[in-house]
């Protein structure tokens, strides 16, 4: 049968036809939509883990215990699970198992776009690179093969047009006669003490090099001969591109990046008269083919940063004079300056009065990443910093060490609910053992939103929408050893100002935790709407204090020039009223 | 350039239900049977921001996204957004638009005014711009809900599809209980 799937989806699929019994995550754009799909096959165990080193961890141990294992997450959560990754790389597997590393270029929901190939070679495991759908479908299967056959982890990297892309996809019956999983004891393999990772050590070497010589014949490194006087080497979706604007040059697609295959290379390169490479981000094919002593051209026309595009490819050969230039390559016909629209807060979104009050009390914002990084936006303007998940809690930690007494009573960390259980525990460990003068915000919304409303282990349900324990922030903050865990209702603008200035003056640690829901959770008993707000025109003086908090729902009607008068779209309004707490004409008030 | 495939860009503001809209259309192009590719971002653009959903389709389609100037036609859901992605599309290429101004945070607070000629602008490059009311057709068909559908019916004329393939993959794509109303809205925009 056939079905037009996203790369995600198509992944899903890929593992169920596999066989695979484990699957376990931390969302993050583009991969989440993975574990959100797999949920749907049966014999599946599917869960969201606390963060991507615990998600690999799980895969790892069932992986040990002989069941198949997919655990994905997005490029910078490889950073978090690196640790236990290395070193399974050493081990290798039991059952199958895949990490699928959902990578970036352009950064259209990431704070970094580092390129995650270089994990494979750094960490020496195999990585496939699927082109579109069909493919993300196929290479799982396939990963988990040689997983199996090879004994190692296999990476499998995506990247957001192959992962949120679409294309059709044939389904097959999922495979049989898998081993039962069972406990099985082997130290030497499974026990990396210095002892036996000397002797696994030379095994990965070995490994590498077989598994170059399988790639030298494997049927997804692909030689397309064509016009011989020009060849270029691809992957992933870059080779599309070339396909797009250059259908006639030969090419030598590589399903796998790493490790290369370098007989092949070899012979490409002699049956075309000029070689390049088309890839994303870093020059890591490049510099490879170049070690092997072959030339190449590749980033000398190519950009370092950011996606590729049919444009981009066309304009960097058109360059060089291979493809002619076309009405492409014309300025664009763009009308006018349009006012631009970027992302905001939510109509009654809970974070929206802790940014408006932390913008009034001028603190010095360490933040981190979620809905919430939205607060460093026009007009709420609260976000002094924001390097990585959970990093705004050691880091306001580490501001207060260097700064005066006074300036230290302005730091405040902002961590989501899911970022504080992540890598922001950690930081509060920091806090409470070195005593910061520090305070911490945890905005509890009681869901992982800014990935799209995933569960968490304090959200109260699991994956499978199960119920579940309730992690109790503010006694988990009290174990630790704060002594000062209050928490506010975000929508009450007086006690908000009142609390985070009290616990912002003292010099111990302390911790606020906020308990409004998201508004797009949609599980009953949750987040319900208010009563609506409306604007009485004739109270309005047009002072536009309302407009400070950059609610969505709030509109300005211009009357002349310079003077108008605010009006509350009744569609959009969710009854928060924070913008009634700001008006001191009193012209705001609830739809009766 | 790859002359056998057809470029649709759809585009509008996240929460507008563009991506029901391309879904609904990739698969009739599949039932129809073409190869066909679709891309989009999703992410940050579902919090009110910017949207552009790109479908392809023709025998072999490789770039999953439009290549700049090649698009043959631009499905708008919003005026402001119909205008930005113009870019992409080729001249003499196909623009039809919902008539719906959505204003941007810097409108809505006052610092910016929302653009009040972008009809005209859009008609001074691409002549035979088509403005829909998508609300109002959809209010006639029985739900203001189903504008998309109304827009999606004015697309399908411009497309060698037979409208057998539409219907089925309306049915496959919308609730049961809207189905009828979608039907109608459809037709009114095919009707247009
Ligand atoms: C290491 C890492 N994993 C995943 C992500 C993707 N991501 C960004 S923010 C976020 C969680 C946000 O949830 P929460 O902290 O509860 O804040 P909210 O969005 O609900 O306000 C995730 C998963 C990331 N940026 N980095």
């Amino acid at each position: 049968m056939k079905e037009i799937l996203s790369g995600n989806e198509a992944i899903a699929r890929g593992a169920f036809e596999a066989g695979v019994k484990v699957a376990s995550a931390y969302p993050g754009t583009p991969s989440t939509e993975i574990l959100e799909n797999i949920v749907a096959y049966p014999g599946i165990d599917a869960s969201w883990a606390p963060n991507e080193k615990v998600a690999l961890e799980v895969g790892i141990g069932a992986s040990f215990g002989g069941g198949r294992a997919l655990v994905t997450m997005k490029h910078v959560g490889v950073n978090v699970a690196a640790d236990p990754l290395f070193t399974l790389s050493y081990t290798g597997v039991n059952g199958g198992l895949v990490l699928v590393t959902a990578d970036d270029p352009e950064m259209h929901s990431s704070q970094n776009e580092q390129d995650n190939r270089n994990y494979a070679k750094f960490a020496k495991v195999p990585m496939l690179e699927p082109a579109d759908s069909r493919e993300c479908k196929e290479f799982t299967r396939l990963a988990f093969e040689l997983s199996e056959r090879f004994d190692t982890p296999v990476m499998l990297r995506t990247t957001t047009r192959s992962s949120h892309g679409k294309s059709i996809v044939e389904l097959s019956e999922p495979v049989t006669g898998l081993p039962e999983p069972k406990l099985v004891r082997n130290a030497a393999k499974l026990v990396m003490l210095p002892g036996n990772a000397r002797v696994r050590h030379p095994f990965i070497e070995e490994r590498t090099r077989r598994l170059a010589e399988y790639g030298d014949s494997a049927v997804i490194n692909r030689l397309e001969l064509r016009d011989p006087t020009v060849g270029v080497i691809t992957s992933g979706v870059p080779y599309q591109y070339v396909r797009e604007v250059l259908p006639n040059v030969s090419t030598l697609k590589l399903g796998m990046v790493h490790p290369l295959p370098a007989t092949l290379i070899r012979e490409f390169a002699a049956k075309v008269e000029r070689l390049f490479v088309v890839e994303e981000l870093d020059p890591f094919i490049e510099e490879q083919v170049k070690a092997m002593g072959l030339t190449v051209v590749g980033k000398e026309i190519l950009p370092l940063c950011g996606e590729l595009s049919p444009a981009i490819v066309r304009r960097a050969f058109a360059g060089i004079g291979i493809v002619g230039a076309t009405h492409a390559l014309l300025p664009p016909f763009i009308p006018i300056d349009l006012p631009g629209r970027p992302p905001n807060m939510c109509p009654g979104c809970p974070h929206r009065g802790v940014f408006f009050t932390l913008n009034q009390l001028k603190a010095y914002v360490t933040g981190d990443i979620g809905c919430y990084t939205l607060g460093f936006m026009p007009p709420l303007s609260a976000m002094d910093t924001c390097i990585c998940m959970g990093a705004s809690v050691g880091m306001a930690a580490g501001v207060a060490k260097v700064v005066s007494a006074e300036e230290q009573q302005k730091i405040v960390g902002v961590i989501g609910d899911s970022t504080f259980l992540h890598t922001g525990i950690n930081g509060l460990m920091e806090m409470v053992y070195n005593q910061s003068p520090a305070t911490l915000i945890i905005l509890d919304n009681r869901i992982t939103a800014m990935t799209g409303r995933q569960d968490n282990p304090a959200s109260g349900f699991t994956l499978m929408d199960a119920p579940t324990h309730r992690i109790d922030l503010a006694l988990l903050c009290s174990a630790l050893g704060v002594k000062h865990v209050r928490t506010i209702d975000p929508f009450d603008l007086a006690e908000t100002k009142s609390v985070i200035s009290e616990e912002m003056n003292r010099p111990e640690p302390s911790v606020i935790i906020t308990d409004k829901p998201c508004v797009l959770v949609k599980r009953e008993g949750v987040f319900e709407k208010g009563v609506l707000l409306e604007v009485c025109e004739e109270s309005c003086v047009g002072c536009r204090a309302c407009l400070k908090i950059g609610c969505p729902a709030i509109e300005w009607l211009p009357t002349d020039g310079k003077k108008g008068k605010s009006h509350i779209d009744p569609l959009l309004c969710s009854g928060c009223a924070v913008c009634h707490q700001l008006c001191k004409f009193d012209a705001i008030g609830r739809v009766i | 350039m790859n002359s056998t495939v057809t470029n649709i860009l759809l585009v509008g503001v996240g929460g507008q239900g563009i991506l029901l809209a391309s879904e609904i259309l990739a698969e009739t192009v599949m039932l129809a049977g073409y190869d066909v590719k679709k891309s989009e971002i999703h992410g940050m653009s579902q919090r009110g921001g910017s949207v552009v959903s790109h479908v392809r389709y023709g025998r072999e389609v490789f770039s999953p996204t439009v290549p700049e100037g090649e698009g043959d036609i631009l499905f708008g859901f919003e005026l402001m957004e119909s205008c930005r992605y113009l870019q992409l599309m080729k001249p003499g290429g196909k623009v039809i638009a919902n008539d719906l101004k959505i204003q941007p945070p810097a409108v809505l607070s006052g610092q910016m005014a929302y653009p009040d000629n972008l009809p005209e602008l859009i008609r001074s490059r691409f002549p035979d711009f088509l403005l829909v009311d998508g609300q109002q057709l959809a209010t006639q068909a029985g739900n203001p809900r189903a504008a998309n559908t109304v827009l999606l019916g004015a697309v399908s004329r411009l497309l060698d599809i037979p409208e057998e393939f539409w219907f089925k993959a309306l049915e496959r794509m919308v609730p049961a209980k809207a189905l009828e109303v979608n039907r109608k809205a459809f037709l009114m925009g095919r009707e247009l």
